[in-house]
């Protein structure tokens, strides 16, 4: 099965990271993994086989912040790959992905202004979204903020 | 009247703002100046500069970012200086309402003259609107 | 050593933005730029809305891709859900999904018209645009935001008799988009320029992960409509229009060449739309995630979302094709003269209307150079480029006829 294939592809490249993977439909792929294992994971779905990087989205859970990469593979069965890594809200830290992927500056930039999640290694980690005035460390889509 | 309402109401020129709109009032604003409507055949030139314009022509909703720039722009304005708020966004918010990064509508930044509601207002409205503001001085 | 700020203005969710220009005379040698003039926190407001009341908030993420951002939410929640949408519905996704394409380009090629002087072509271009407008006020009651699009189909049906009409107004259309590829395709000062300006390549394409029309003009196959076939674009015939150099000329042709794959799209959808249902009863939302993509005039529009059971979603995650595509202005700009900086913005098509306004030139922080005089300098170019050639105004744009 063509769907199986990227499971079993990322999970034989990565023998050593425990990850835990779901087909939600023909053509959507999740991928759990842990935060440290992520930019690997990100950097060898872009880099070996060739996926696009559609971009990254944050979501605050109970459990901490999930960030997804969001991987297209236009050409392949399995149209979105998702790699999703759980950031504890207490150090929120996870490695950068925009020295792999420049694309992936901006949605990071982004992240971090809205979750204040720090990208280690990020080139250029100035705010993007929020403006000028808006007062430092406050992060209006955690939960604690909403009104 | 006196001769600076006389001379802003024969060909007054607008200057137009977008302080966070999400392009519809933008496109019908530029539509209202193409052929089908040609607003300039009552005088009325987009400028690109706020220090030329009679009229400013404020689109959205104010966000953080905008709302001191809005402000600013309106002081460089040669007064008299009609303010119209054009679409729901600018008069009250819209769907936007309640935004963490919005401040208000138009209103509560600079004195507004006329608003002119719709989601997208259409260009006749946005005629329409304009003519009045005019006839009102 | 001078900075040219262009902007803030750009309306788009997360697109408005303020580019710095650093040059040394006339030539670019580094760019920056700050975002945020618009951001509106869309997607914290979704947070609070129903599924219904969020078509009519994304449909407000921008006012020109009005139709892209309500059918990509749709197919995010259609993909969470499980729904399969009616056959006609599909149709009229479609069609609505076109017509917005051959608008936002038509728009898209008045503006790139007037940033290098030639105000006839603004004019005409966007005189055409009208009738689609209309258009849409007949089929949906609104020229912008149609509020078409609903979870499991659409709102609206297409009226039988109406659809003499949208025939018309397609075959009307046709010759004059013939005429505008003609004219700028032919046309010695366009080409000279356009051609070679604002380069990137394939390598620069694939880093950034840029969509739409600007990765076709650079080579790059890729476009939603084909690739993940949402409405009914796997039930026509149509291709894919692929540029090679990714200079500001190949993405005008790809552009203008995509208006009369609409037509050809729009025309069979009319044909061959079958009658029946045009929405199915939605089925109630259990917990979940989905993703929903749709090939926006700009490019590939994304949308996450999350459910927990309830009526609202508890994320939303907009990506809107101008984002991805931002950021190679960076390489596309550097290395070029002053007068090229507006129409190689223009070429990535962010959503305009800000590009019209606020670009000053501070020199030693004094205002030596409006938006304005930007553009009269980007138009002189053009008059220069005219003159060298031995052509005089008069004579520009002389395929342009009725």
């Amino acid at each position: 099965m063509a769907e199986e294939d990227i499971i079993q592809m990322v999970k034989g490249r990565f023998p050593d990271k425990a990850m835990e993977a779901r087909q939600a439909s023909p053509n959507r792929v999740y991928i759990n993994v842990k935060k440290e294992d992520a930019r690997d994971v990100v950097g060898y779905l872009f880099q070996e086989l060739g996926g696009r990087l559609i971009t990254a989205s944050g979501v605050d859970t109970r459990a901490g912040i999930e960030i997804l990469y969001h991987m297209a593979f236009d050409k392949k069965q399995y149209k979105i790959v998702t790699v999703r890594a759980l950031v504890p809200k207490a150090f929120p830290e996870i490695d950068s992905m925009a020295i792999v992927i420049p694309g992936a500056a901006w949605i990071e930039r982004e992240i971090h202004d809205l979750f204040g999640v720090n990208f280690i290694g990020h080139p250029d980690l100035r705010r993007l979204i929020l403006a000028d005035d808006w007062p430092e460390g406050k992060y209006p889509y955690l939960r604690e903020e909403k009104a | 009247m006196g001769i600076k309402t006389w001379a802003l109401k024969k060909s007054p020129w607008v200057f137009h703002l977008n302080t966070g709109s999400c392009n519809n009032c933008d496109i019908e604003i530029l539509d209202a100046l193409t052929p089908r409507f040609d607003l300039e055949r009552f005088g009325i030139l987009l400028v690109g500069s706020p220090r030329h314009a009679d009229a400013l022509l404020v689109t959205g909703p104010v966000t953080m970012q905008a709302a001191p720039r809005l402000r600013h722009v309106y002081e460089q304005a040669a007064k008299p200086c009609l303010v119209i708020a054009v679409g729901s966004c600018a008069c009250s918010c819209g769907i936007f309402d309640g935004s963490y990064h919005i401040v208000g509508p138009v209103d509560k930044i600079i004195p507004v003259n006329i608003y002119i509601p719709g989601c997208p207002p259409k260009p006749e409205a946005i005629i329409s609107g304009v003519m009045k503001a005019l006839n009102s001085l | 050593m001078t900075i040219i700020p262009i902007g803030p203005y750009h309306p788009s969710l997360e697109e408005p933005e303020l580019f710095r220009l650093t040059v040394e005379g006339e030539k670019i040698v580094d760019c920056d730029w700050k975002t945020s003039y618009n951001h509106r926190g869309i997607e914290r407001i979704a947070e609070g809305k129903t599924y219904d009341q969020c078509l009519f908030l994304v449909e407000r993420v921008c006012g020109i891709c009005s139709a892209s951002h309500p059918i990509a939410f749709c197919n995010a929640v259609e993909d969470m859900a499980g729904i399969e949408i009616p056959e006609r519905a599909r149709y009229i996704r479609s069609i609505i999904a076109e017509l917005e394409r051959l608008h936002s380009h038509l728009l898209w090629f008045g503006l790139a018209g007037h940033y290098i002087g030639y105000n006839t072509v603004w004019m005409w271009a966007w005189r055409y645009r009208e009738p689609i407008l209309y258009l849409f006020e007949k089929i949906t009651g609104n020229r912008q935001s149609y509020a078409m699009m609903k979870v499991g189909g659409v709102r609206q049906d297409i009226k039988d008799e109406d659809l003499p009409d949208i025939m018309k107004v397609v075959d009307d259309l046709e010759p004059k988009l013939n005429m505008f590829i003609g004219v700028a395709l032919d046309d010695p000062v366009l080409a000279a320029r356009m051609k070679g300006v604002g380069k990137f390549s394939r390598e620069d394409a694939i880093n950034y992960c840029v969509v739409g029309p600007t990765a076709r003009a650079a080579g790059i196959d890729m476009d939603v409509r084909r690739d993940e076939p949402y409405a009914a674009y796997d039930r026509v015939d149509w291709k894919v229009i692929l540029g090679e150099s990714g200079d500001v000329l190949s993405q005008a042709v790809v552009r203008l060449l995509e208006l009369l794959e609409s037509v050809k799209i729009i025309r069979q959808c009319l044909r061959e739309m079958p009658h029946g249902p045009i929405s199915v009863e939605v089925p109630e939302i259990l917990p979940g995630e989905g993703i929903g993509r749709e090939e926006a005039p700009r490019g590939e529009c994304f949308h996450y979302v999350r459910s927990d059971g309830g009526n609202c979603p508890v994320r939303l995650k907009i990506r809107a094709p101008t984002y991805n595509n931002i950021p190679t202005y960076k390489v596309r700009v550097i290395g070029e003269t002053i007068s090229d900086a507006t129409i190689i913005l223009a070429s990535i098509d962010p959503c305009y209307s800000c590009t019209e306004r606020m670009i000053r030139v501070v020199e030693q922080g004094r205002e030596t150079m409006g938006w304005s005089d930007l553009l009269t300098l980007s138009q002189e170019k053009t008059k220069r480029i005219m003159r060298e050639m031995g052509f005089n105004e008069e004579d520009a744009f002389r395929g342009l006829r009725i």
